[in-house]
């Protein structure tokens, strides 16, 4: 009989490598964006330059994605995102700009300024999103009415604090995080890519061994070993093309010139690794872990999977309501620390829209609404997926108005997508 | 005689005017099987659903092991070793077995993250002793039948050593095969000295399983019999008719 017979049933190829389909769509869809784009633009899309700059205009979007994966699997929205980030980013200007130096007296450019700054954006965020999770957990006012409210709320909280000015320029070190002004130079970038391809290595080596520990079934080694391969080449080969984005020599001329001294004949120097792709790959990293690895993180899915279970289990799903929220708001609070550092300035108009972009990533990432299902390297996809259309088309010179449609429109294809994806595979 | 397990007295719970349980006194002895019995809406459900902390009740006392018990939310009860199968199960559909047995019960490591291998090689173990047949231990429990998914609701009950268990509707959802397996459980529990509230609409099987049988009517207790006492027919005029026809008659 041959439903008794103990041998693991035939796998194909992809089932081997225990691939997740539905990512390998998603990095699909988004190679697919790339080579098009590319062509569109006589090769101007894949560049180094391109690249790099893709990559940092992603982040603040990417890191508060991170956050929006967490408030939808618990049955939650938050569309006042983009809003706290403008006050949170209201908060550290005004902190680096006018009260530590004309309140507490810290002379403009003191070395504490831009961590203070930070410290209380970060808590300003955090304490804004605990209220509105107190106001959607204990108090059950739907999350939608509360960050609506909140949208307007704390849009005009940051406005009010800066009477409507451009607060800039920043410190110096504040604005190391937004993009181009901070990066890790090309042997520091390398350096870090093999910490982080021995770490990967290790996990995977580490999650094998514990599997064989308990007497479970696993992958072949070959299929083992090309996924190290796929995960070390996409990590060296990342930090590659970062590093082989030169600094322009009229840059570094002046950088030199700074520094009082002349500029070496034949130097060249490489950007390499920004600090806040640096900053998004700890909040990736952290959150995964929170997902996966943390008693936090279960009951966030087990709430979205089933409230009332939870309930029963002895979860306090008022209390985690709040967690969830006070996590986006910190979160929100280190996008508005990388929004604004990259613009060098505050501006009355920072995040605009970012709500609708950031629920698009996590969306688009397959965060579903109807909470439950969600995970956070799908929603820095959609991130990076949402802003390369968006500047792929800017390259190619569509016109602003068309390129806000097609990417409304691709946002509801992909959901369609996915609905029809998750009806195939049987899976919820 | 000896202390009962629990002691519901004169437990009462209205909602919005209604009385769902109206002056309940109930009791439970270690290695008994009280079944609770009633038309829908009699309030049988809602009455162990204040013994397992989902409902706080208005007024009445819960007393466990001879002491007065502050049963107010589900972890009150689980810390009284109180565990509940629901009728609707209470699993969350997109975690997988393992996941739900050890909700809000996680086994951490030393360095305080979950423990997903050992709580699947535990979910592994505990399966193997009550339903041999289930394999799917990492899939989403949505992707489970209906007997497979009453049997994660079983072992996360039996898995954390109950002392008192509350079984709501345990085999509705259930085929011959297993509703035996479910039976057999029972009779395995109550000889370790557990004590077993039963809830079903399967009157000839209350009898078989359970010691002592109470009907409820509109929120109130119409009586508690010994089952070798009534007569299936002495219990579905309880049931129908609110009344108590032994008593009367005497």
């Amino acid at each position: 009989m041959s439903d008794t017979t103990h041998a693991p049933p035939k796998r194909n190829f992809v089932q081997s490598l225990e691939i997740d389909t539905r990512l390998l769509g998603m990095i699909g869809a988004f190679i697919l964006v790339c080579l098009v784009f590319n062509v569109l633009t006589d090769g101007r899309f894949l560049t180094p330059r391109n690249i790099f700059n893709l990559t940092i205009q992603t982040v603040s979007v990417a890191i508060m994605a991170t956050g929006m994966v967490f408030i939808i699997v618990t049955r939650h929205i938050d569309l006042a995102c983009g809003a706290l980030l403008a006050t949170c980013s209201a908060l550290m200007a005004m902190t680096q700009t006018v009260y530590l130096p004309d309140w507490v007296g810290l002379p403009l450019g003191h070395p504490a300024i831009p961590y203070i700054a930070i410290a209380v954006g970060l808590i300003a965020g955090t304490a804004i999103g605990a209220f509105q999770g107190y106001l959607v957990g204990y108090l059950t006012i739907p999350a939608f009415i509360v960050t609506l409210g909140g949208l307007l709320v704390w849009r005009n909280v940051g406005w009010y604090l800066t009477s409507g000015a451009t607060i800039g320029p920043l410190d110096g070190t504040f604005m190391k995080l937004g993009g181009i002004n901070g990066t890790l130079g090309a042997t520091w970038s390398w350096i870090l890519g093999l910490i982080a391809v021995a770490a990967a290595l290790w996990g995977l080596y580490a999650s094998r061994r514990n599997k064989i520990a308990h007497d479970f079934p696993v992958k072949p080694a070959w299929a083992e070993a090309i996924n190290a391969a796929i995960i070390a080449g996409g990590i060296l080969g990342f930090i590659a093309i970062l590093n082989s984005y030169q600094i322009p020599q009229g840059r570094l001329k002046r950088i030199f010139e700074a520094a009082g001294q002349e500029l070496p004949e034949g130097y060249t120097a490489s950007y390499g690794l920004p600090f806040s792709v640096l900053l998004l790959i700890a909040v990736a990293v952290t959150m995964t872990v929170i997902a996966k690895k943390t008693r936090l993180g279960r009951y966030i899915f087990a709430t979205g999977g089933n409230p009332d279970a939870a309930e029963l289990s002895g979860i306090n799903t008022r209390m985690l309501t709040v967690k969830v929220f006070a996590l986006m708001g910190a979160l929100c609070a280190l996008s508005a620390v990388v929004a604004s550092a990259r613009l060098t300035n505050h501006s009355n108009d920072i995040g605009t829209l970012d709500e609708l972009r950031v629920i698009a990533a996590a969306v688009i990432g397959g965060t579903a609404l109807s909470g439950g299902i969600g995970t956070i390297h799908g929603a820095i996809l959609g991130a990076l997926i949402m802003q390369s259309l968006q500047s792929g088309m800017a390259m190619v010179g569509v016109d602003a108005p068309l390129q806000n449609m097609v990417v409304g429109t691709v946002l509801v294809l992909a959901v369609l997508i996915d609905i029809i994806y998750r009806k195939r595979t049987g899976a919820k | 005689m000896s202390t009962p397990l629990v002691d519901l007295r004169n437990i009462s719970i209205s909602f919005g005017g209604v009385r769902a349980v109206d002056n309940v006194s109930l009791d439970l002895k270690p290695g008994e099987v009280v079944g609770l019995l009633g038309h829908n809406g009699a309030g049988k459900s809602t009455l162990i659903k204040i013994l397992s902390g989902a409902y706080a009740k208005d007024s009445g006392e819960i007393w466990i092991d001879g002491e007065k018990a502050e049963i107010n939310s589900p972890r009150d009860a689980r810390r009284y070793n109180i565990e509940t199968i629901y009728q609707t199960l209470a699993l969350a559909d997109n975690l997988d077995a393992s996941s739900n047995l050890f909700l809000g019960r996680e086994l951490t490591t030393p360095l305080g993250f979950v423990d997903d291998a050992r709580m699947e090689a535990e979910t592994k173990k505990i399966m193997a002793r009550l339903n041999p047949n289930f394999k799917k231990l990492s899939e989403p429990v949505s992707a489970l039948s209906g007997g497979q998914r009453q049997s994660v609701a079983i072992a996360r009950a039996v898995y954390f050593n109950a002392k008192i268990l509350i079984m709501d509707e345990p085999t509705a959802a259930l085929g011959v095969h297993e509703t035996k397996m479910v039976a057999d459980l029972i009779k395995e529990l109550k000889a370790q000295g557990l004590g077993i509230f039963l809830i079903s609409h399967d009157t000839r099987e209350m009898l078989e399983l359970c010691d002592r049988v109470s009907v409820m009517k509109n929120g109130a207790l119409v009586g508690t019999e010994r089952v070798e006492d009534v007569t299936e027919d002495d219990i579905l005029s309880m049931i129908i008719l609110g009344k108590n026809p032994k008593r009367d008659a005497a």
